[in-house]
């Protein structure tokens, strides 16, 4: 059974959209023997990303970050607590993502998603195994005062790729942080300084304010990641939902601004990964990483 | 330079293993996989009928349930439930049951280092036991990488918290072939050279990742081997 010749404009488009929908590996397959995409894309192209910070005024940090249609929305509480007797010196960070019922018809209310906690876990290993944030910073006094960072990452469309969409805007909500003046007061507790109107205020800040200025963290070794379908032959950079439900098998590169693998992610599927498709998936790694370093270069991001 | 290892062991030697089948009652299929001092048990219900919601009903539908020894169920072992069941999915074939659900269950008996391949072995002989059609089966290892640059597989969880990273490898087993060419090749090199599943942990170099992969191929081959023995000389007792 073959495509119907396009003799007439409305009757083709309905027969390419059946096409679609009743063969859509078939559909994929045409568009991939000539090295493109039904969304017009080179095979090894990622979609456009824009990345958007400050967005949320009540929270210390924020980032909106869009790859085609995937969003995601980054935001950081910052907490005083009492760092553990094992690291008296360091400060921690707990990372929650969220998939609510309105990125994807699949998401029901109340129904735990199952992908929504092994992501979650997936960046909390990349952000602290690749070594981005020094847990040392976030110490206020060694042995009774640290910073405790909340960073919750909601998917707000969920249109593939959702994990590098989510890396990139813990990324720079990391980046837009900043960490809220606090002092220490008369009972030896960590109070926090709001913008200095009244008297009250006046006299904490002429005492020692335990962090001088608003601070913001150093960021050291940056991980990048991207998202690569195997099938047969190609790869396929950044796919979109539709491609991640035909072709099943996916893997994950996260690279770091000094080009070490943080991460080499590949979950089952029907491709096996053999030496050359690694090599090609860490080959479009790197080439993401670039342009997403200039991404977050523009917007004034180290 | 050797990398001295506290059980005397050489970078490349695997722990002693120990698989037994067939030692639940209930369960229509189940294992338990020890290497060394890390012990898992599974144990496989299926295939029922009717499939999760959002799944193929065209295909049959695997669900992994993993008990940790103590503590609660996190994210932790939400992750390891996604990583095996993908793995299955890879490794068995759907088309024969479609609309039905296979269960396998992993409960583990000992932590002691190495333990999502230990379930993955152990859930691969737990699948045969139970009469699962599979194309393969998967052999899994964990290869880490020590601060000096060293190599060394199969580590107990002393030596998976001094490393500075870890990968967990899954291969499909080598075959034996009667053909005269040997295995099937893809892609210019033999299947079992392909990677199913592969989740790294900590920061390594993409050269280290490679020599990971490598020296794991070259354990999937005694780890295969291993499989075979005890699968055959369990079915010559009841033939």
């Amino acid at each position: 059974m073959g495509l119907q010749d396009s003799s007439q404009d409305l009757s083709t488009e309905m027969e390419v959209d059946a096409f679609r929908r009743i063969f859509p590996l078939r559909f994929f397959e045409r568009h991939l023997s000539e090295s493109l995409r039904p969304d017009g894309r080179q095979l090894g192209k990622a979609r456009d990303t824009i990345v958007n910070l400050g967005l949320v005024s009540t929270a210390d940090g924020s980032a909106l970050a869009k790859i085609g249609s995937t969003t995601m929305l980054a935001a950081i509480r910052m907490e005083v607590m009492t760092p553990s007797t094992d690291s008296p010196d360091e400060g921690c960070i707990a990372l929650e993502f969220h998939m609510p019922p309105i990125c994807s018809p699949t998401v029901r209310p109340g129904r735990p998603n199952d992908a929504a906690p092994v992501i979650s876990k997936r960046l909390s290993d990349t952000i602290l195994s690749s070594g981005m944030i020094d847990l040392k910073e976030l110490c206020l006094v060694s042995g009774k005062a640290a910073w405790m960072g909340y960073l919750d990452i909601y998917c707000l469309d969920a249109d593939g790729a959702l994990f590098d969409a989510a890396l990139l805007s813990a990324v720079a909500a990391f980046s837009n942080l900043q960490i809220p003046v606090v002092a220490l007061n008369d009972n030896g507790r960590i109070v926090a300084i709001t913008g200095g109107k009244d008297q009250d205020n006046a006299s904490i800040t002429e005492k020692e304010a335990v962090n001088k200025e608003k601070r913001k963290l150093t960021l050291k070794n940056i991980p990048f990641s991207l998202t690569c379908i195997l099938h047969k032959n190609y790869i396929l950079a950044d796919p979109t939902t539709e491609e991640e439900s035909i072709m099943d098998t996916l893997v994950t590169v996260v690279l770091d601004s000094s080009d070490q693998m943080v991460s080499f992610y590949k979950s089952g599927g029907s491709a096996l990964a053999y030496s050359s498709a690694i090599k090609s998936c860490v080959e479009l790694a790197r080439k993401r990483a670039k342009e997403l370093k200039q991404i977050l270069g523009e917007m004034d991001i180290d | 330079m050797e990398i001295d290892r506290e059980d005397g062991r050489t970078p490349n030697q695997l722990r002693p293993l120990a698989c037994s089948r067939n030692i639940l009652h209930r369960p229509h299929g189940s294992a338990s996989w020890s290497q060394g001092d890390t012990k898992v048990l599974a144990a496989v219900y299926g295939p029922k009928a009717g499939t999760k919601k959002n799944e193929n009903a065209e295909k049959a539908c695997f669900e992994v349930i993993w008990k940790p020894k103590t503590g609660q169920i996190g994210k932790v072992e939400k992750e390891y439930e996604m990583i095996m069941k993908r793995t299955i999915q890879s490794i068995c074939v759907l088309t024969v049951n479609p609309n039905t659900t296979t269960s396998v269950i992993i409960q583990v008996v000992h932590d002691d280092g190495s333990l999502l391949p230990c379930a993955i072995n152990a859930a691969c002989a737990a699948l045969v036991d139970a009469g699962i059609p599979m194309k393969h089966l998967a052999v899994a290892i964990c290869c880490c990488l020590a601060d000096n640059g060293y190599l060394v597989l199969d580590p107990n969880k002393l030596e998976e918290k001094k490393m500075t990273a870890f990968a967990y490898l899954v291969f499909p087993n080598t075959t034996l072939s009667v053909l005269p060419e040997g295995s099937s090749v893809g892609e210019g090199e033999p299947v079992e050279h392909g990677i199913i599943t592969s989740v790294t942990h900590g920061v390594m170099s993409v050269d280290d990742y490679f020599l990971c992969v490598e020296n794991g191929r070259a354990a999937t081959a005694s780890l295969s081997a291993f499989f075979r023995k005890n699968f055959q000389q369990s079915s010559s007792k009841v033939g």
